[in-house]
């Protein structure tokens, strides 16, 4: 009898079959999908790098049987950019959570968007820091109960899409984990465009988040999402409502400008056809 | 001609020096943050980086410089940032995740006052220990502290030697005053400059443990992009690479093995020179600027038949201990003068068997003069 191997086997990383999500737990979900758009894209995972930060999702990029990095807290954006800039053939994806992207690591995003640094950002937002314990985030709801906002949240949160696309991001979508189809369709386009992207995938948290929103069971936080959420089919940010009555996912940016390693190209090469005709050797003064 | 080594003499900056020397290692990424007295060295590097097909990138901040120097270096560049106290500080969390990773970079850290904001324009010492300790858990680091316009080109070239070599950050720890001198460059021919590569990653990718060291303790280093598919992650992590975060032994073997690749070879790294020491009763210990007053100061000692000599610090880290512990069993004093409130001389204190310690400080910018020295030479006031 032969063992039977699951599809996307190969793409997991040797040594690492057993994950620290816990049952219920979205990030599998998104890790899932992520590997089902680059086996369909028929993309070569040996030019691949993927990045993430600290937290859940962070373990995401070691799951991965490509070239990863785990970086510092708040930090995988710009590591992402330093390799993108070094090597601008290679594919540099970001995988990480709300908190890491968002809070610590917030200002990156902002810069890395700004720029249009054909990275391919991913956040995984399941509403609080669940690895240490649940604490409240930058994306946790208004009033929401967690360990660190026990008399529930007062911190207005912020709207990823709203913000992706002020920031210029060329592509920027939202859906939820019930949405597994769409999250690898948009994860196709992102991987696909060159420049800046951004897919979040509002996510479920169980153990952390749910269980102190009265939504104990992984399924409770599903159908959430499933009831509340509304599909826009509109290309317009100002649209991304999220509240938790009412949750917009869809594609609300897909636009076209120059990326960033590519402008930086242009002008070396200028810069050295000048130097070369002028028969020069710097332009600088030593 | 090269665009990279402009050989030729010239009449220039420090910092600049400091960006020269980088481009003559075959650094090809800076990334950089504006900060007084460091900027000149981005500025130049804008300048210089595309000329020699490089990349020169102002990052948001210190800690995305630093960052995206980890990136870039793991893609197979050579790779640096520049800043001086404030934006050293916030670098210190991704020096540890660089130190972790083996990640080979170097950081020119022009030192001004502080704490804090302090005196942005004028010079320091005081970020010495900083270089050492500043991140959290054990580790070692090489840190060059250049005195003058050519080392801050000839040390740079050394940091990166160092930092490929060992696969760890190396540091160019000079102060305003050198960053800011204008002195004679000499570039030399291409041929002239030793250059170290990084030991790479050859084989079979599925047999590739990306932290797996030879006998050397330094694991040879795969690039991203080359098919090796390895993880690195500042978490403790075994040969392979995948995170052992509550086994003692993994994470001894690893804190260790950080350490000694670097505490094994400190002879091939530590750089002093000597002056007048053979027969000195006092030996001067000084390092960066302030080693050129203390050479004048020990020469007008000499002229006036008092024995002293000069231990001027190439290398502040890995710091020469064996050497200071040698030299006090022959002298009666030692004298160091650092633009500080009291940092190398406690190790000075740490290595010395039977010598007095004597201390003279300077705060404020400004430069020991050879007559200050001088006077505590001759038992003037010093702590």
């Amino acid at each position: 009898m032969s063992q039977l191997v699951h599809p996307l086997e190969k793409f997991v990383r040797p040594g690492m079959a057993s994950r620290i999500w816990c049952s219920g737990c979205s990030d599998g979900i998104v890790l899932n999908e992520f590997l089902r758009a680059i086996d369909e894209l028929g993309l070569d995972t040996s030019k691949m790098v993927v990045v993430s930060g600290i937290g859940c999702a962070g373990r995401a990029s070691g799951y991965m049987n490509v070239d990863a990095f785990h970086a510092t807290h708040g930090r995988a954006i710009p590591v992402a950019v330093g390799i993108k800039v070094a090597r601008p053939d290679l594919n540099v994806v970001v995988i990480s959570g709300d908190g890491d992207l968002f809070s610590i690591g917030g200002n990156h995003f902002l810069h890395a968007a700004r720029r249009n640094v054909g990275v391919k950002v991913i956040c995984i937002n399941n509403f609080n820091y669940g690895m240490t314990g649940g604490q409240a985030g930058p994306t946790t709801p208004l009033g929401a109960h967690l360990t660190t906002t026990p008399y529930g949240n007062i911190e207005n949160p912020i709207n990823l899409v709203q913000l992706a696309a002020a920031v210029g991001a060329v592509y920027v979508a939202r859906w939820t984990a019930f949405h597994i189809r769409r999250i690898k369709e948009s994860i196709k386009k992102s991987l696909a465009k060159k420049g800046f992207t951004f897919v979040e995938v509002v996510g479920i948290c169980p153990e952390q988040y749910g269980r102190r929103q009265k939504m104990p069971k992984p399924i409770d936080m599903m159908m959430w999402f499933k009831k509340n959420s509304v599909i826009s089919k509109e290309l317009d940010p100002s649209k991304a409502e999220f509240t938790p009555e009412r949750i917009v996912v869809g594609e609300f940016v897909d636009a076209e400008k120059p990326e960033y390693t590519e402008l930086m190209r242009e002008q070396v090469n200028s810069i050295i056809g000048r130097l070369e005709k002028e028969g020069r050797l710097t332009n600088a003064e030593i | 001609m090269r665009r990279d080594v402009l050989t030729g003499s010239y009449f220039t900056l420090g910092d600049i020096a400091c960006a020269e020397g980088a481009l003559a290692a075959g650094c090809k990424y800076f990334a950089g943050y504006p900060i007084t007295p460091a900027t000149e060295i981005a500025e130049h590097m804008a300048r210089r980086m595309p000329e020699v097909g490089g990349v020169y990138i102002q990052m948001e901040d210190e800690i995305a410089s630093i960052a995206s120097v980890i990136g870039a270096s793991y893609s197979g560049m050579k790779a640096m940032t520049a800043t001086s106290g404030p934006g050293f500080s916030l670098m210190q969390e991704n020096i540890g995740l660089a130190v972790m990773t083996e990640a080979p970079l170097v950081i020119a850290n022009v030192m001004r006052g502080g704490p804090s904001t302090g005196q942005p324009t004028k010079g320091g010492q005081q970020d010495v220990m900083q270089t050492k300790w500043g991140s959290h858990g054990d580790y070692e680091v090489i840190a060059f502290a250049p005195s003058s316009v050519q080392e801050m080109f000839d040390l740079t070239i050394e940091a990166f030697n160092c930092s490929e070599r060992f696969r760890c950050p190396a540091f160019v720890l000079a102060d305003e005053n050198v960053g800011h001198l204008r002195e004679k460059l000499v570039i030399p021919e291409p041929h002239e400059i030793k250059l170290i590569e990084r030991k790479r990653a050859r084989g079979d990718p599925k047999d590739y443990a990306p932290f797996r060291p030879d006998e050397d303790l330094i694991p040879p280093m795969a690039h991203f992009g080359e098919g090796f598919r390895f993880y690195a992650t500042g978490l403790t992590h075994n040969e392979r690479g995948l995170p052992r975060t509550v086994d003692p032994e993994v994470h001894a073997k690893l804190v260790r093995r950080l350490n000694d690749k670097i505490r094994r070879n400190a002879k091939d790294i530590i750089k002093v020179e000597r002056l007048y020491l053979d027969d000195a009763d006092i030996c001067v210990i000084a390092y960066g600027i302030v080693s050129r007053s203390a050479a004048t100061a020990v020469k007008m000692a000499r002229g006036m038949g008092i024995k002293a000599g000069l231990l001027k610090l190439v290398t502040v880290w890995p710091f020469p201990s064996d050497e200071v512990s040698r030299l006090s069993e022959g002298i009666k004093k030692f004298l160091v003068c650092e633009m500080n409130e009291g940092q190398i001389v406690r190790e000075v204190e740490r290595c010395n068997k039977c010598s007095k310690v004597a201390f003279l400080p300077k705060l404020g910018g400004e430069i020991h003069t050879p007559r200050e020295i001088l006077s505590a030479i001759r038992g003037g006031e010093a702590r």
